[in-house]
């Protein structure tokens, strides 16, 4: 979706700011936020895409003026809802009203060091060949889909040149959807500045995305 | 916070006064309801603010510096070589190396979300999930190097790599010139965060 996240070449946002020797948190709800995130996550009922969706999904004036926890927070809340493990009513009121959803995992605290180390891969076997080789020319395609993408817009319509072939991932326009991992090749395309930005662009740069193979067309 | 927290910013202070109210509810919600253990919530936190941080990348890089047979192994497979070294997990699952050259300066940003490899660099900064990083990093890359305070010559490439997929990125530094008889460990003390993200260059010795 064309949605507030995707910010690559937006203006106005004023300088970066960078924070001299910034605290891990800069209050504690933050630690409880990533750790309340962190502990529904491992309940498996959803995705990292769909809890991605989730965020994107935030109003734009809303998610702009956000601090990416709170972004966290609400999208958490969404999903919260979405499966059956809390209610808006319960939520605001901060009581438990209905008995949840029984999630596929809770995690105590002695499992969070085995699962923080193991992560969750998503690299998944694919019975075709890849389409693409290094080298290869590739255009991404002009799409404007409402549901998720990790297609940015600003490297939509764009020409560029294949550099990797990075493996077999889940597919996340799916995935986000519950249409299923339906994993796909993911190729590290380059472009070069001038294509991405035109004239006046910086002639020393280039930019790549780490693009799903259904997002690429041969040229 | 407080009531009488009157120091700065207001605005600021009652949005965080709101949120602060907002997860502790959502926390008392799913603890009644024996979906989260706080404790469990407790040891995330520690683990992310004792455990896990730019120290682990710093000792990546510092063994490349000082290994070539490391080096190769992290620009082959890098998820391989880095796990070698004990990094593994949440957000570094699936990792690759970029190394500046003479020629090539290497960004790393995730313009649509915050794609970070927590494994190495632990979680990332609040300048790197904000807008005006993630809107300027792909079409001005000087200035925002410029607002760290890196100036690159003219005529030097700038690679910048957006986080689409699930693949985590870390920029492998230059060695600094006057290195030669360091031990790893001082290598590693030469080696910012914001080195391995690309928006400074290692240090150099005192």
């Amino acid at each position: 979706m064309n949605g507030p996240h995707d910010l690559g070449g937006q203006m106005g946002f004023g300088p970066v700011a960078p924070e001299k020797d910034e605290p891990w948190f800069h209050t504690d709800w933050e630690r409880r936020a990533l750790g309340i995130t962190l502990s529904c996550g491992a309940f498996g009922a959803w995705s990292i895409d769909e809890s991605r969706h989730a965020r994107e999904n935030i109003p734009p004036a809303e998610y702009l003026a956000a601090s990416y926890y709170e972004i966290w927070t609400r999208a958490l809340e969404m999903l919260l809802e979405r499966h059956g493990f809390a209610t808006r009513s319960e939520i605001d009121a901060g009581h438990k009203q209905l008995a949840p959803s029984t999630p596929k995992r809770i995690l105590t605290a002695d499992m969070v060091t085995g699962v923080l180390a193991r992560g969750g891969p998503c690299d998944r076997p694919v019975e075709t060949q890849p389409l693409f080789q290094p080298g290869d020319r590739v255009r991404t395609k002009n799409v404007n889909p409402v549901t998720h993408t990790r297609l940015p817009r600003y490297a939509r319509a764009k020409s560029g040149t294949v550099e990797a072939v990075q493996g077999s991932y889940v597919f996340p326009d799916d995935n986000a959807h519950g249409r299923g991992e339906n994993p796909q090749w993911v190729y590290t395309v380059v472009f070069d500045g001038h294509e991405i930005w035109g004239e006046g662009s910086d002639p020393t740069l280039t930019v790549s995305i780490d693009a799903w193979e259904s997002y690429l067309e041969r040229v | 916070m407080s009531e009488d927290h009157h120091d700065h910013d207001h605005h600021h202070d009652n949005r965080y006064s709101a949120m602060q109210a907002r997860v502790k509810a959502l926390e008392t919600v799913l603890t009644e309801k024996g979906l989260i253990d706080p404790a469990a919530i407790d040891a995330i936190v520690e683990t992310y603010e004792t455990k896990i941080g730019p120290r682990n990348g710093a000792h990546v890089v510092a063994r490349a510096w000082s290994d070539p047979d490391f080096a190769e192994w992290l620009d082959r497979d890098a998820t391989a070589a880095i796990a070698s070294l004990g990094y593994t997990g949440r957000q570094g699952e699936h990792m690759r190396a970029v190394f500046n050259t003479p020629d090539t300066h290497n960004l790393v940003v995730c313009t649509l979300c915050s794609c970070y490899p927590w494994s190495v660099l632990g979680l990332p900064p609040i300048w790197y999930k904000a807008p005006a990083y993630r809107s300027r990093a792909v079409i001005d890359p000087r200035g925002v190097l410029a607002e760290f305070g890196l100036t690159l010559p003219e005529n030097k490439k700038i690679r910048v790599w957006d986080s689409t997929a699930e693949l985590r990125y870390l920029v492998i530094p230059e060695r600094p010139d006057g290195t030669e008889g360091l031990g790893e460990e001082e290598l590693a003390g030469l080696v910012s965060r914001d080195a391995m993200i690309g928006t400074a260059v290692a240090g150099v010795p005192a």
